[in-house]
This record gives structure tokens, sequence and C-alpha cells, in this order.
């Protein structure tokens, strides 16, 4: 065998390793979280409250309490995201003011989670006087998605072939008729995929709930959108520092992780299958 | 005959008005008023100018081929007469173009507007992602058509105009882009013609088309030479002397030569036209 042939081997070798490190990580976390939080799960667990100083009962106030949050901050961020990222795209003059526009709005996905969280404290439940709420929580959660729906909305708009838009004009359309009737339609696809995965962010986020929406136990489920709520991360957070039956409620937690874990892991999968629908339409 | 002379610019005297008759004595432009006229044009982008004083005149009804290698600025300057390169930033433009006597480059001429009029059929065909019947009913609708039974008509009648209705009838709720290359070109040229165009600007229509489907789209272009005015940019100059009633000749941002196109294939004024169309370069 020639030398090259081993350097190319001993390389290949050196990546597969890599890849394979990769999955191990993934399948390790799947694995450990399984292995200690499936004996908690059941019936039970999804549907009924914790009971017993949180030592038994289901964790189902929290899995409502993540959906309402998640819907909320999506509500606020998606409309607020296309918007931007249509702004960005198809209208903002190309110079120096919008690249620092962009550099912002990257830096905005840099920032801590914890940082969002207190600035929700400050803004949302002190100064405009929501108190901790599904509202407060909803809003702080959304600013923390908007960078990820920005970015994805661009991409997908900036995927748009050129020569669609043109014909659109070319036949009398407006450039507002042009975004609103080929363009987003075409983006759609792209634009969904960024807001499940956003979807998939936020459902686990715990820092910024922490000062904003989430209590440790609620009785009953929320009745009004100035509720607190309980929240799955939250849940596991507050279980593992401040439980006070270190054995019943370990099991608990790694039951409401398995539960989370698999919940944003689906709605990544249904992203990667919208995106590879996606692809199908352009080339065929 | 109009007497055009008294009213152009200087520029043009000296160009194909000039050559008014030509050696067998018969008139050499078509008798009918132009429908459109482009005055000392020069158009730039950037600082680089791409186009140098042109002036040229398309009667109605008649196809005009604008040939020229690679970069001479064919392309440019019919993206010209429907205002497309309004779009290209940092770009400016000099002159006057004239439709029916009307400057569109004028502040009272709407882009939107004058596109209905002058519409464009592009070098690679560019379908919306929808289906065959929503790219044709787009125009219509953004055109203030709403009623149902009236789109679903012209809809109809642009595909048989374009020569697609028999292969596509019942495809019309499939995806625009399952067509061939050269269906979904018929498409575009049927979308087209939906929003009842009076010019039509082919842009290389079939740059990346088979010879078959080159065929039925130049069979289609002599079809409706009875009903629009057609200006067409060609790198082929087969096409040019298959299709078209007349002929400009671009080389590096001039207009070189312009005329009927059996006198530029067969007897061009100008040594870099005939250079050109024997293939010496290009």
């Amino acid at each position: 065998m020639k030398r090259r042939d081993i350097v190319q081997k001993l390389g290949f070798s050196a990546l597969f390793a890599c890849m394979a490190a990769n999955v191990l990580f993934l399948g390790g976390i799947i694995f450990f979280i399984a292995a200690r939080g499936l004996g908690s799960i059941n019936w039970a667990f999804l549907t009924q409250a914790p009971r017993d100083s949180m030592t038994a009962g289901g964790v189902a106030p929290a899995i409502v309490g993540t959906f309402y949050l998640t819907l909320g901050a999506i509500i606020f961020a998606l409309p607020l995201g296309v918007a931007c990222a249509i702004y960005l795209t198809e209208y903002s003059p190309k110079g120096w003011i919008v690249n620092v526009l962009r550099i912002s709005i990257n830096n905005l996905a840099g920032v801590p989670s914890v940082v969002f969280g207190l600035f929700g404290l400050t803004v949302f439940v002190k100064y405009m006087g929501f108190g901790i709420s599904i509202v407060s929580g909803s809003l702080t959660l959304g600013i923390l998605a908007l960078p990820v729906i920005i970015s994805a909305s661009q991409e997908a708009l900036v995927a748009v072939p050129q020569s669609i838009r043109e014909a659109s004009l070319a036949l009398g359309a407006s450039q507002w008729e042009t975004i609103r009737k080929v363009v987003l339609p075409a983006a759609l696809p792209g634009i969904l995929t960024g807001v499940i995965l956003s979807v998939g962010r936020v459902a686990g986020e715990t820092a910024p709930i922490l000062f904003t929406a989430a209590a440790f136990y609620v009785r009953g489920y929320p009745d009004s959108p100035f509720s607190e709520v309980m929240a799955l991360p939250y849940h596991i957070y507050a279980l593992m520092t401040e439980g006070t039956h270190p054995e019943e409620q370990t099991a608990i937690a790694y039951g409401s992780s398995l539960l989370l874990l698999g919940l944003v892991l689906s709605v990544s999968m249904l992203a990667i299958y919208i995106r590879a629908r996606q692809r199908k339409t352009y080339n065929a | 005959m109009h007497n055009l002379n008294s009213a152009l610019p200087p520029s043009l005297a000296k160009g194909p008005v000039a050559m008014n008759m030509n050696s067998m004595g018969e008139a050499d432009v078509f008798g009918d008023e132009p429908k459109i006229s482009a005055r000392g044009v020069n158009f730039y982008y950037g600082s680089k100018r791409a186009l140098n004083n042109i002036s040229i005149d398309f009667s109605p009804r008649r196809v005009t081929a604008i040939i020229g290698p690679s970069g001479c600025g064919k392309s440019t300057f019919i993206r010209l007469l429907n205002r497309m390169n309004e779009l290209v930033p940092g770009s400016r433009l000099e002159g006057e173009i004239l439709l029916d006597g009307l400057d569109i480059l004028s502040q009272a001429c709407d882009a939107a507007e004058l596109r209905k009029r002058v519409g464009m059929v592009f070098q690679k065909p560019n379908p919306f992602p929808k289906t065959v019947f929503e790219n044709v009913a787009y125009g219509l609708e953004v055109n203030g058509f709403t009623d149902k039974h009236l789109i679903e008509e012209k809809v109809i009648d642009s595909l048989k105009k374009a020569a697609l209705w028999d292969e596509i009838k019942d495809r019309l709720n499939d995806s625009a882009l399952g067509l061939s290359g050269g269906q979904q070109q018929r498409l575009c040229i049927a979308r087209c013609l939906a929003v009842s165009p009076e010019v039509i600007l082919f842009d290389e229509p079939c740059a990346s088309l088979d010879p078959i489907s080159t065929a039925k789209i130049e069979e289609l272009i002599l079809t409706l030479k009875k009903e629009y005015t057609i200006v067409i940019v060609t790198h082929n100059m087969q096409q040019a002397a298959r299709v078209s009633d007349r002929t400009a000749f671009f080389l590096m941002g001039d207009l070189i030569e312009e005329g009927r196109t059996d006198m530029i294939f067969k007897a061009p004024r100008d040594k870099r036209t005939e250079d050109y169309i024997t293939g010496r370069f290009g």
C-alpha cells in the first residue's frame, strides 16, 4: 500500500471517530435519561397533577404550562421575526446601517438566557406589571426565539430564486404583491423549519422563565394568561435543587427529563421532515 | 409612408432611417408608427457604461431580433423596455424610450402599468412554484380580476394561444415545476399573454431548451406576431434569421446596424456585422 493511501485511510478513520463520538454523546444522553426516567412514565404521570409534596402523581400541569409558554412565545415572535426578515432581505437598502442591524440580531442569539430572564423580570414582570405570569414568560421566551426565527426566515427568503421575483414584477405586480403572493409562500417551509427549531429551544429553556413565569407548585391549571404556571424544565430544576424527598423526586425529575427530551427531539424531527419536503418541491 | 426623418433627432437620422430605401428600392421600414422607439439611450452600471447612444424603432406586429456576442448589451437593452433594470442598484439611464409616443421613463409612467403592456419571457423558464393554473391566473389576480369564470376563461385561452393546452389540459392542478423545460417556457409565455400585453420581450427564450422545444417556441413566436409587437434577444443567428422581420446587431454597447433581417444576413453594410454573422468572432 502506498503512503498516500495509508494517510488517506488514517484521515478518514479520524473523521469517522469524531462522527462516532458525536453519536455516542447523543446516544449516551438518551440512554441514561431513558434508563432512569422510563420507570416513572405511565399514563397517570402524563395526565395527573403532583401529589403528596411532589413525591407522587404526574406532571400534567407542567406539560400544560410548557405548552402555553411555547405557544405564547411563538405567537409573539413569529410575526415580528418574519416581518423583520422581510424588511432585511427585501426592502432594506444595502449599507452599513443594515449591517449593524444584522450583527445586532446575531448578537442577540449569543446573549445568555439568564440575562433574558433578568430582562423579562425588569421589563415585563415589574415595569409593565404583568407579574409572574404566562404573558411575561412567553414574551421573554419570544425574544429568545427571535434571532433563530429571523435568521431562518432570512435564509428561506434569500433561497427563493430571484427569477420568480422578476417573473412576478414583469407581470405588473407590485413589490409587496410579489412578496406576499410569490416569495412568502415559496419561503414558508423554510420559515416553518426555523419556527419549529425555536419551539424546541424555547420549550427546553429554564433560565428565562425562572423569574418571569414558573412556579414550583401551582394548584390546578392556569386559568388566565396572567397566571403563574408550572413548566417542565423548571419542574426538573426545582425537584433536583429544592426537593425535600430526594429519593422519589429524583425519579420524577428523570421521568420529566425524558419527557422533555422526547418532546424537543420529536419537534426537531418534524422540522427535518418539512425541510426535506421543501427540497423535493424545489427540485421537482 | 410617414416621414419619420423630420420627427427624429439628428443622432438617428444617420442611423437606420437614413437607409430607408434598400438596393431594391423598396421601403425598409414597415410604414406603421413605431410601437416603441428608443432615442439616444445610454445606460450605466455604476460607472461602467453598458450602452452607448442607442436609437432604434420597433414596428408593431413585427418580430425584431437583437443579436450580438455575449456582453454586448443586448439583454441590458431589452430589459430597459419594461424597466426591469431599474431593480439593479446603482444603475442609471439617459435618453428617451417611447411606447406609443409616451415616455416610459417619465414620472407619470408607473412601472407596474408599463409591465402589463410590455410583457417579458426570460432566459430560463421561471414558473412560480404553484400549479399550472395558478401560474397563468397570477397575472390576472394581481391586475384586479376577481371573477372566477372570467379568470378561468382567460387562463384556458392563454394556454391555447401558447400552444400548451392540448398537452397539459389534464394537469392544470399539478405543480408547474413538474413540466418539461419547453413546457415550462410555454407556460411562462401563456402567463405573459394572460395579462393582454401589447409588446412581448423575449430574452433568449430558448437558451436552455432542446431543439424540438426551441422549434415549438419559434413557431409560437411567428403566430404571436400577428397580434403583438415582439422583440427577441438571441445569441443564435439562425434563430434570428428564422423568426424575425428585422434584426439589430449590438457590439460592445453600440448598435452597429439595424435593418430587414434578409438584408442583414445577405448584405450587411458594416464589416463588423459581416464578421459576426459569418462566424469570424463571437
